[in-house]
């Protein structure tokens, strides 16, 4: 979706703030949020794509204002609602009003936890042949879809030279939406700087995304 | 906002909103059992104290010191470190890359906040906000003097956006003057920004 999440190449937003000495965490309920987040993908209630896509959903004015754990916290909460983990009488009460729904890979427990450091696996077996090459010329496609992408506005249209391979991957176009895995080939493309940004862009700039084989056309 | 809030307006406690909102949800969720407290608490106690950039310090020092390791890490990054056992355990799709005299690399999600969190911990606020995500990928040198880095005027500079399950780590270049230094001692020179991309190591002699 066209959402204020993609930020790449917006301008106004003024410097980047680094802190000294950064606190993990800047708040306890900031911990909180992000272990119920981990926790609930863990227990399979919902995949990554779509924690994502319920993240760009939230109204632009709101996504802005919000901290970042406060968005992760108003993703979480609306995913589960929608997809029947809980009701919004239950978070009204603040409490549990009926039994919950069974989860996928069950409650999670400390025995749970070490599985969850290691990131898990998005790679797949490859259903057809990767149809482009290291070394070849390719343009993102100029495509709008409403429902969650990884295709990057400011690419769009734009030719840029297939660098990587990293082999077929969960698609999250359609993972997102719960519309199966579909899984795709998975390429690193750079683009120059000019090319994105025009006359004006640094001439020593180079620019990649890993784009999914749908996202390319041949150049 | 509810009804049901607007009623516990006067007897303000000492949480916010957000905190009230946030026990709420714990509580629906470990009463429907789905969760147990205990487990969320042992997640936050592995990101506060295990995982953090001194994982990906100790990678960066190996690969300084020992050039098989170095050739293999950037060939197929999680192989490499898979090899290392003690330094960190780490997933798929972890791409290195190097930092040389030509080209500068940079890492950034514009979509949202992808990071190689079993090398570096979290990632801290700057990386996952607006400002970082807008202009990393159009004025890196903008950015980079916003850490009071500068680069030759010449030097490649090669932005990473991590729109998939890949995810980057940068390789900086050794410091001069560490001749003979142990893994041990060159990984307190590599910070956190330095396998971002928005910063150098530590030069010997200078405050860490």
């Amino acid at each position: 979706m066209n959402g204020v999440h993609d930020m790449g190449g917006m301008d106004g937003f003024g410097k980047v703030e680094a802190e000294i000495n950064e606190p993990v965490f800047h708040e306890e309920w900031e911990s909180r949020v992000l272990a119920m987040v981990r926790a609930m993908g863990a227990a399979g209630a919902f995949n990554i794509d779509t924690s994502r896509f319920y993240r760009e959903t939230i109204p632009p004015h709101v996504y802005l204002s919000s901290s970042y754990y406060k968005k992760w916290f108003l993703g979480l909460e609306e995913m589960l609602i929608e997809k029947g983990y809980l009701t919004r009488e239950e978070v009204a009460a603040g409490h549990a009003m009926q039994p919950g729904k069974t989860l996928k890979h069950g409650k999670f427990d400390l025995t749970q936890v070490e599985r969850i450091m290691v990131r898990g696996k998005f790679a797949r077996p490859a259903p057809a042949p990767a149809k482009f090459n290291i070394g070849d010329r390719v343009r993102a496609k100029n495509i709008h879809p409403a429902t969650h992408t990884r295709l990057p506005r400011y690419v769009r249209g734009h030719v840029g030279v297939v660098e990587l391979n990293h082999g077929c991957h969960v698609f999250p176009d359609t993972a997102a939406m719960e519309h199966g895995e579909h899984p795709q080939w998975l390429y690193t493309v750079v683009f120059e700087g000019r090319d994105l940004w025009g006359e004006d862009g640094d001439p020593t700039l180079k620019v990649s995304i890993d784009a999914f084989e749908p996202y390319l056309d041949p150049a | 906002m509810s009804e049901h809030h607007h009623d516990h307006d006067h007897d303000h406690s000492e949480l916010s909103e957000t905190e009230l909102r946030v026990r709420a949800l714990e509580t629906i969720l470990t009463e429907k059992g789905y969760v147990e407290p205990a487990a969320l608490d042992a997640i936050i106690q592995a990101y506060e104290t295990k995982i953090g950039p001194h994982n990906g310090a100790r990678v960066v020092a190996k690969a300084w010191t020992d050039p098989a390791f170095k050739k293999a890490l950037l060939e197929d990054g999680s192989k490499a470190i898979g090899t290392l056992g003690h330094v960190s355990r780490v997933g798929d799709h972890l791409v290195v890359v190097e930092n040389t005299p030509e080209r500068h690399n940079m890492v950034v999600c514009t979509l949202c906040s992808c990071y190689p969190w079993e090398m570096l911990g979290l990632p801290p606020v700057w990386y996952k906000a607006a400002p970082y995500r807008s202009r990393a990928v159009k004025d890196p040198r903008g950015v980079l003097a916003d850490f009071d880095v500068s680069l030759p005027k010449d030097m490649e500079i090669r932005v990473w956006d991590s729109t998939a399950e890949t995810r980057f780590l940068v390789l900086p270049m050794r410091p001069a003057g560490t001749e003979g230094w142990s893994e041990e001692q060159l990984a307190e020179l590599v910070t956190r920004d330095s396998m971002i991309g928005t910063g150098f190591p530590r030069t010997p002699g200078a405050p860490s």
